[in-house]
């Protein structure tokens, strides 16, 4: 029998939601109800007045957001699906905000989760869920982006404690945190630190006049001769294997929150185009309307089923960091041509902060360099496939 | 202390709800179901009693059966367990029909306080707390903005239109709260994730020991005999000022008797 009934949801052309769990999609409808609730009504003003709503962090933490596929010290253990449409919701509001709650879970929790000792877990794991500490990762550095293990930050044995010099840059939630996972190049190789704010010769600048991802603190992280005992190192952590694996865990939840850009930025686009009369009739009525909302419409539906995909192998362990990299260049990619094309359906409102999709273009442009940029992800697919790598 | 929370299962308000034609009954078929949102109110406060004095909290609710995203909201949110009332026979069910099921399953309970929201969305009859305490045989503290437990009395602030009563009861008692009495939390993903596990009471009306004769359609005293579609709203008369606003202004109110 073909199924004659509307559409229930136009932005799920494929009935992609049926493949997602219950639980999985009550978290997902917590997460909007909340953010409905306390940020979208705020969203432009905050990002206008380049404004980072600190006061939301704990409530983030009350619902489990923080920190949130991780288990065990206060974090909610769900899956890696119900992480990434949590993400979706949170970026379908604003990148700035996925980007702290991607930052806090998957940079700065995992990275003391995964490579922490028992008693830096004990320490910072429960502040950082509960959204009464935040958290930042320091690897990029103001010369060193795409190669970070050419990295001039550095820590020097002093007896037992370790004394750290550099700089890092473009560190989302420098300013505004507690504790800083920062990577060094050590004569033994890399190795990660826990700095927390208000150690000696540690400070941070925040970067001012930015056009993305203003409702986020972004900032630069300056050691000058910091002393740190040698419980502050990550003692897990070996290798530059162990920033990348924290990034991997951010990536994850970039390429599921990227749609949530798109679709947002679709939604707007689509009650506009309905009600907008020119020629006596809605422009949603034109075809060269329709052609770009039926792509649009294509293009994300398809990364919807690229990221539950790309959940699944998560899930089974089985997932590697190429297939990352394909999933994240896609629906960024998308996203950001999505973002674009909503804002020419808007015409002259487009450029207003009353509508959101060139807000989402402008997030957007950070997401698509941060995190491994467009380029170096389609070189980690490039050497999957050659065999060669073309930038190491 | 041991806390009921009644909840209720409600299209969507959102939705556009239309009525069976051939029992004049809202579709609920054709639109998502949620809790009523006022029920929201109802759990929370029993989850901050329970909270400030201890206890556990059990939901009820009594409807269709795949009416089951609002036990599994409150269970969600924090509530202990759930008890859920489902036969045939109770579709059609009036308030006075409600509240004989619902009395019959809190027989089978143990209580210190039944909590409920004072309306439902879809009905809007605000019946079911009074007739429910009667049939218990139990105090009624309706309309509540506040409630206060101490040892075995209750005190609650009764809203009224010029401000509130307060009302002062033994347990165990019925209490039927407003909007403004608390702001319901979300449901934590740990919750979320817990309720899938917290207990579940199936019960129909033969596990119940209830005549199907005396609930649904048949046991119902209140019948829907006929039913209009609202006419849409007529366009509203734009008055140009020409000195004449204020009295064509005052016309218009008394015409619809307002002065």
């Amino acid at each position: 029998m073909t199924p004659t009934s509307p559409l229930n949801d136009p932005f799920d052309l494929l009935d992609i939601s049926s493949q997602v769990g219950e639980e999985e999609r009550d978290i997902q409808a917590t997460v909007r109800a909340f953010l409905d609730d306390h940020v979208r009504p705020h969203i432009a003003d905050w990002f206008e007045t380049a404004t980072f709503p600190r006061e939301l962090v704990p409530e983030l933490g009350k619902l489990g957001v923080l920190g949130m596929h991780l288990t065990g010290y206060g974090c909610a253990g769900t899956s890696a699906t119900a992480y990434g449409l949590a993400c979706l919701e949170l970026e379908a509001v604003d990148s700035g905000l996925r980007s702290f709650v991607s930052v806090q879970g998957s940079l700065a929790m995992y990275s003391i989760w995964r490579y922490g000792s028992e008693e830096q877990k004990q320490e910072w794991l429960p502040r950082l869920a509960a959204g009464e500490a935040i958290g930042c990762f320091g690897l990029t550095e103001p010369d060193h982006g795409s190669d970070p293990a050419n990295m001039s930050t550095r820590a020097v044995r002093d007896g037992s404690d370790w004394i750290l010099n550099g700089a890092k840059m473009w560190i989302t939630n420098g300013g505004v945190a507690d504790v800083a996972t920062v990577w060094a190049s050590t004569e033994e190789g890399i190795r990660g630190f826990l700095v927390p704010r208000g150690t000696p010769g540690f400070t941070t600048h925040d970067i001012k006049q930015k056009l993305s991802m203003r409702a986020s603190v972004t900032s630069e992280l300056s050691f000058a001769d910091v002393r740190l005992p040698d419980s502050a190192r990550l003692p897990e952590a070996r290798s530059l294997g162990a920033p990348l694996g924290c990034l991997n865990e951010a990536r994850f939840g970039i390429l599921f929150g990227a749609l949530g850009a798109g679709r947002d930025s679709l939604q707007a686009a689509l009650r506009y185009a309905d009600s907008r009369i020119q020629f006596d009739r809605p422009i949603s009525g034109f075809q060269l309307t329709q052609r770009k909302l039926a792509d649009m419409a294509v293009s994300l539906n398809t990364g919807m089923l690229l990221s539950l995909h790309l959940a699944k192998l998560k899930e089974a362990g089985r997932i590697r960091p190429e297939q990352i990299s394909i999933g994240k260049l896609n629906n960024v990619r998308a996203a950001l041509d999505v973002a674009r094309e909503c804002r020419t359906i808007l015409g002259a409102n487009g450029i207003s902060l009353e509508y959101a999709p060139l807000r989402h273009a402008n997030n957007l442009e950070s997401v698509l360099t941060y995190e491994g940029t467009e380029e170096i992800h389609t070189l980690v697919v490039g050497q999957a496939l050659t065999g060669q790598s073309a930038f190491r | 202390m041991k806390i009921v929370v009644l909840v209720k299962q409600v299209p969507d308000t959102a939705a556009d709800k239309r009525l069976d034609p051939d029992t004049l009954a809202v579709d609920r078929g054709a639109v998502d179901g949620l809790i009523n949102e006022m029920d929201e109110f109802a759990v929370e406060e029993a989850l901050q009693l329970v909270e400030k004095h201890g206890g556990e909290v059990t939901v009820v609710s009594m409807g269709p059966d795949d009416a089951t995203d609002a036990y599994k909201k409150a269970l969600q949110m924090g509530a202990d367990k759930a008890v859920f009332l489902s036969d045939p026979a109770l579709a059609g069910s009036d308030a006075l029909a409600t509240s004989e099921a619902l009395a019959k399953v809190l027989g089978t309970l143990e209580y210190d306080l039944v909590i409920l929201g004072s309306e439902a969305s879809d009905a809007r009859t605000s019946l079911v707390p009074a007739l429910l305490a009667e049939r218990l045989g139990l105090p009624q503290l309706t309309f509540a903005s506040k409630v206060e437990v101490d040892g075995s009395a209750i005190r609650v602030n009764r809203l009224t239109d010029y401000g509130h009563d307060v009302v002062e009861a033994a347990l165990p008692a019925v209490v039927s709260v407003v909007e403004k009495i608390n702001e319901p939390r979300y449901p934590s993903f740990k919750g979320i994730m817990a309720a899938k596990k917290k207990p579940v009471e199936a019960l129909d009306l033969a596990g119940l020991g209830l005549d199907a004769g005396s609930v649904g359609w048949a046991g119902s005293r209140s019948k829907v005999l006929d039913a209009t579609v609202a006419p849409p709203r007529a366009k509203g008369t734009i008055v140009t000022d020409e000195g004449n606003g204020g009295s064509e202004l005052v016309g218009f109110l008394a015409s619809k008797k307002f002065v």
